[in-house]
């Protein structure tokens, strides 16, 4: 973690006709960070994270992402990030092989690139055996892994993983994270929305949005600690309390 | 360009995976054409009939065999009463019975008149009136013939012509029916499943945040379904040239253009659905109500637009089938030039352009 910042929001705002749905909200996240941005569900978070990647436009309010504006150079932004949907984002029909070499493509990798990296990727993941088979044949966990590595296959600046452990196992997990772990470590700043309070605790650092506005902003530690709290559990509980508006 | 091949690959391989379906899209047209060509035909061919000959003379037997030579009837058996008629309708076994009274001959010699009586199972109207029409056409042709000779005064005598198609086959009609069906349902209906499908799977969300232009994904979507309407088209055309020996009279590219034209109406109108739509269901009962079932019921092709009462002959004027069926039919069997479609043409490209402006307006709202 370094003191560049890669993605700075400055009262980015959206409102949808009287509805507000992102308010006022202003944090800097730094390079090679694991950045959680929690919230309930209808609390702004997808919102939020559309504005940041470039997929629309904020209706008041600063921010740029990879050092470029989200108003005018969303183009550039989309070149310089990855993003990982929470619902499965891998063409089931289509093989290992055959995803990687998509998404690479529409990113406009070189061949000789794909195919360095994509045996590199394989091998890490132990599916080099399984480069042929069509992913939905694959195990829930590995389709999810796979996913991952596929989002960050053009080595982006920042990743967006929007809920990207819905359904899969404790183990599986774990291993994701430290996938997350290793990705960060090379330098890709990680954008991270999710709903299990114990993955939290894996992020160096932490927001809570609620209604729309960010309530929290801080270390897991220093959460805890000013909620007086014994896990970040708690500390969401007693934020997300004060909640009025409720999920969609 | 890398981007747009990558993706256009994508598409195939979804395409050439799916066996199934490519089998239907490949396969559909070739089924309708045969299904068309040989079973679901209304020309009426080898009908049976029964024949009761009260006269048995030269003249009856000549025009019996007639009649029997004619590929349209096939005389099941002779039955020799009256009453026999009916009870040989019941069991089923004939459409048509010809009746000749005594002394048939002898009345067409010396009273220059004689009569005859078909008997027709008019259960069925339509093949009741198509068979009592060749059955008297063939008994008209005898009379003509026997009566060359002699010179009657004052005879009218009609000559009927029946331009572009003189044997009055079905074929002519329902080949750019079909041709129309089958492009309506490659095209229409799978473009609209195939975009919406990434919608419902997720991967739209990703395709969006990543730098590949909306733009590009339209297009690249609308590619593989395009070529395989070519195929389709070539396949259509050349079965029914060489199968149904129903000509190409007009121009060969007057014709493929035409059906890129209106092949690109129906992708519009697919990407119109799938901006519209969030679920395949959905897309998929849009496109078969809001296109498939006015191409069959409106275009003209199953039902004169003629006979149709106004309002429905106004709304049939907004079916993008109707005009290429009108313009197959034009360039096909009458072998016109752009001079005579060049309407329909316009009126086409027209609903092109603005289902094309129109599924492009919804696309982008959807993602500001």
């Amino acid at each position: 973690m370094s003191n560049d910042k890669v993605i700075t929001a400055d009262r980015l705002t959206k409102k949808f006709g009287g509805f507000t749905a992102v308010d006022t909200i202003s944090f800097d996240v730094y390079k090679g960070e694991i950045f959680g941005f929690l919230g309930a569900n209808g609390a702004g978070k997808t919102t939020a994270m559309k504005m940041l990647s470039g997929l629309s436009k904020p209706t008041a309010g600063t921010a740029s992402v990879a050092g470029f504006d989200v108003y005018r150079e969303n183009e550039m932004i989309k070149k310089n990030i990855g993003y990982m949907s929470q619902k499965f984002s891998l063409y089931e029909d289509l093989t290992v092989k055959e995803n990687i070499r998509f998404y690479a493509g529409i990113y406009g990798m070189t061949n000789k690139f794909i195919k360095e990296k994509s045996g590199l990727i394989l091998k890490e993941l132990h599916l080099d055996s399984e480069a042929d088979r069509l992913v939905k044949s694959l195990p829930l966990g590995w389709k999810q892994k796979l996913a991952f590595s596929v989002a960050i296959f053009h080595e982006p600046q920042i990743v967006f993983l929007d809920e990207p452990t819905g359904g899969v196992d404790p183990v599986t997990r774990r291993e994701f994270w430290s996938m997350i772990y290793q990705a960060a470590a090379s330098g890709i700043t990680v954008f991270v929305t999710t709903h299990y309070m114990d993955e939290a605790e894996y992020c160096n650092r932490v927001s809570i949005m609620v209604d729309g506005r960010i309530d929290a902003l801080d270390t897991p530690q220093q959460l805890k600690k000013s909620f007086n709290a014994v896990s970040m559990d708690e500390v969401f509980l007693k934020l997300a309390r004060k909640a009025i508006r409720t999920a969609d | 360009m890398k981007q747009f091949r990558a993706f256009v690959k994508k598409e195939f391989h979804h395409i050439l995976r799916d066996k199934r379906t490519l089998f239907i899209l490949l396969g559909m047209p070739v089924m309708q054409i045969i299904i068309f060509g040989f079973a679901l035909t209304n020309e009426v061919k080898n009908s049976k009939i029964a024949v009761l000959d009260n006269s048995r003379d030269a003249a009856t037997s000549s025009l019996i065999s007639e009649i029997e030579a004619s590929r349209y009837f096939d005389i099941e058996r002779n039955i020799y009463s009256y009453n026999d008629i009916e009870q040989t309708f019941k069991a089923g076994r004939i459409k048509l019975a010809l009746v000749f009274p005594q002394n048939f001959g002898e009345d067409l010699q010396h009273f220059n008149k004689a009569h005859v009586q078909i008997v027709a199972d008019a259960s069925d109207p339509n093949v009741a009136s198509t068979l009592t029409n060749y059955a008297s056409a063939i008994i008209m042709d005898y009379q003509d013939r026997i009566t060359h000779d002699r010179h009657l005064p004052y005879t009218i005598n009609t000559e009927m012509r029946m331009l572009y198609n003189p044997q009055l086959r079905g074929a002519y009609n329902f080949v750019p029916g079909v041709m129309a069906m089958v492009l309506m349902l490659v095209c229409t209906l799978m473009t609209a499943i195939t975009v919406v499908r990434e919608k419902e799977m997720g991967t739209m969300e990703v395709l969006l945040a990543s730098p590949i232009q909306p733009m590009k994904i339209i297009i690249a979507k609308a590619v593989p379904y395009l070529l395989l309407s070519v195929v389709n088209v070539a396949s259509i055309l050349l079965l029914s040239v060489f199968v149904l020996n129903v000509p190409v009279n007009g121009s060969l590219i007057l014709l493929s253009f035409e059906s890129i034209l209106f092949t690109l109406t129906c992708l519009a109108f697919g990407l119109l659905i799938s901006s519209s739509t969030d679920s395949q269901q959905t897309a998929m009962f849009i496109s078969l109500t809001g296109m498939f079932l006015p191409t069959i019921m409106l275009s003209g092709f199953m039902f004169p637009i003629e006979n149709m009462p106004l309002p429905l002959q106004v709304i049939s004027n907004l079916v993008p089938a109707k005009w290429y069926y009108l313009i197959v039919k034009d360039v096909m069997i009458k072998g016109v030039g752009i001079e005579s479609i060049w309407k329909e043409t316009f009126i086409l490209a027209g609903m092109m352009f603005f289902l094309l402006a129109m599924a492009i307006k919804k696309f982008k709202i959807r993602l500001a």
